[in-house]
């Protein structure tokens, strides 16, 4: 999180022969687990990864306000309703943080929205689901949380400077986020028989979007093997989507749900949780822009961003108007 | 047409009074008052702060990191600045 000013490469571009040993050194560092800083020299494909990275990552926390803020209005009391505001605005926080970062690697802000509004930037598939009731805010801060806090942990230690350090801050924020969700289901499968089915409806619907939050297999990931030598990525998504379910089915049973998965069994000998196939059809739908609510979340951002368009203008005229003034008087 | 972007401001926190203020990171906004008003917002959600500087990020100045070694290498051999570099002689105290 650094300015966009301070990061300016005024260096020419390296010859062949430099910029082999420049990334040569390069390497050596992220080797040496030192931190890369806006101002450093760094290679183009390392850049480009993160721009998308960090921004796809704003993006997501940004439309991933929508469909908890579908419950803002029906929280159930007071006490909820102020706990989902709380969590709601450390997510638009969040978004914030992160799109200071990607900043620093010379992208504006404009262009990042603008590749959001347009369809062409991703965003984590797991937000184009409907919330249909309140049992999916539990469900969503229990399991929509816990997978994001399992890929974020590592990227605390992600080798660029102002996203491990955007990160370290998320993650003290989002601990409370799980907890709370995980709590809206400790009291709903404790409740009634009505609630009880809400809770095991709501985690039937998000499982295995959630498991899709980590990405494709690593067979077919694409960026894995360069993200992982760079540092950036620490684990695997197929690694970290284990470590998911082995804390969470556990958790599961705690409440005395069942994780709708036929397939799912502990192997004692690794002491792991097999599960079942993902639907990576479903997966692939989703992300290119065919989910249950792609077009209602960018609608509804689009028509956020241009209604805030005049408010936008009216503070910069405002700005202006007054820098004006105090410069006349100072002329005076 | 191209929307005029908000510019961009650093934001310094001091947390506790008696520390200093630090860098915590960066927002847009149209002028200090927003800026200072959106700072409250992004960055002391949980009372990490009792004061706020903004400042525009275009009037920073910042070292080169090319330069680094020219700049700082010279403490690197002056040893001597630390209290740890002298020998005080057993039984001499309150030094
Ligand atoms: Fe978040
Ligand atoms: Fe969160």
């Amino acid at each position: 999180m650094y300015t966009q000013g301070l990061d300016q490469a005024d260096t020419a571009a390296p010859s062949p022969e430099e910029e082999v040993q420049l990334r040569d050194a390069f390497q050596a560092r992220i080797d040496a687990e030192e931190k890369i800083e806006p101002r450093d020299w760094m290679p183009e494909d390392y850049r480009r990864t993160l721009v998308r990275q960090i921004s796809q990552h704003a993006h997501s926390e940004i439309v991933g306000m929508l469909p908890e803020g579908n419950w803002l209005t029906r929280a159930p009391s007071l006490k909820r309703k102020a706990i989902l505001l709380a969590k709601v605005q450390d997510e638009a926080g969040h978004g914030l943080y992160l799109y200071s970062a990607a900043e620093t690697l010379g992208t504006s802000r404009q262009e990042m929205l603008d590749q959001l509004l347009s369809g062409k930037a991703k965003y984590s598939s797991i937000f184009n689901y409907p919330t249909l009731n309140w049992a999916d805010i539990g469900a969503i801060g229990w399991l929509v949380d816990g997978a994001a806090i399992m890929n974020q942990i590592p990227l605390c230690r992600c080798s660029y400077g102002p996203y491990s350090r955007a990160m370290v801050r998320v993650c003290k924020e989002e601990s409370f986020h799980q907890r709370q969700g995980y709590e809206i289901m400790t009291v709903m499968a404790r409740g009634t028989d009505e609630q009880r089915q809400m809770a095991q409806d709501a985690l039937n619907r998000w499982w295995w979007p959630s498991l899709m939050m980590f990405g494709p297999s690593d067979g077919d990931s694409a960026h894995t093997a360069q993200s992982m030598a760079w540092k950036i990525k620490r684990f695997t998504n197929d690694e970290l989507r284990q470590k998911f379910v082995d804390v969470t089915v556990p958790q599961a049973h705690f409440l005395g749900l069942e994780i709708p998965d036929p397939d799912l069994a502990l192997d004692e000998e690794t002491g792991h949780w097999c599960f079942g196939e993902i639907d990576w059809q479903e997966f692939k739908q989703v992300l290119s822009g065919n989910g249950p609510c792609n077009a209602e979340r960018l609608g509804a951002r689009r028509s956020a961003h241009e209604e805030g368009s005049w408010v936008r203008q009216a503070l910069l005229a405002h700005a202006d108007k007054q820098r004006e003034r105090s410069s006349a008087h100072e002329a005076a | 047409m191209q929307e005029r972007e908000l510019p961009l401001w650093e934001v310094f926190i001091r947390s506790r009074t008696g520390l200093n203020h630090r860098h915590v990171g960066s927002l847009h906004a149209a002028d200090a008052a927003m800026a200072i008003q959106n700072a409250r917002d992004l960055y002391c959600r949980r009372q990490e702060g009792i004061g706020i500087w903004v400042v525009e990020s275009a009037a920073i100045h910042a070292s080169d990191p090319a330069d680094k070694d020219a700049l700082f290498d010279p403490a690197e051999d002056k040893i001597y600045r630390h209290p740890t570099f002298y020998d005080v002689p057993d039984g001499v105290e309150n030094i």
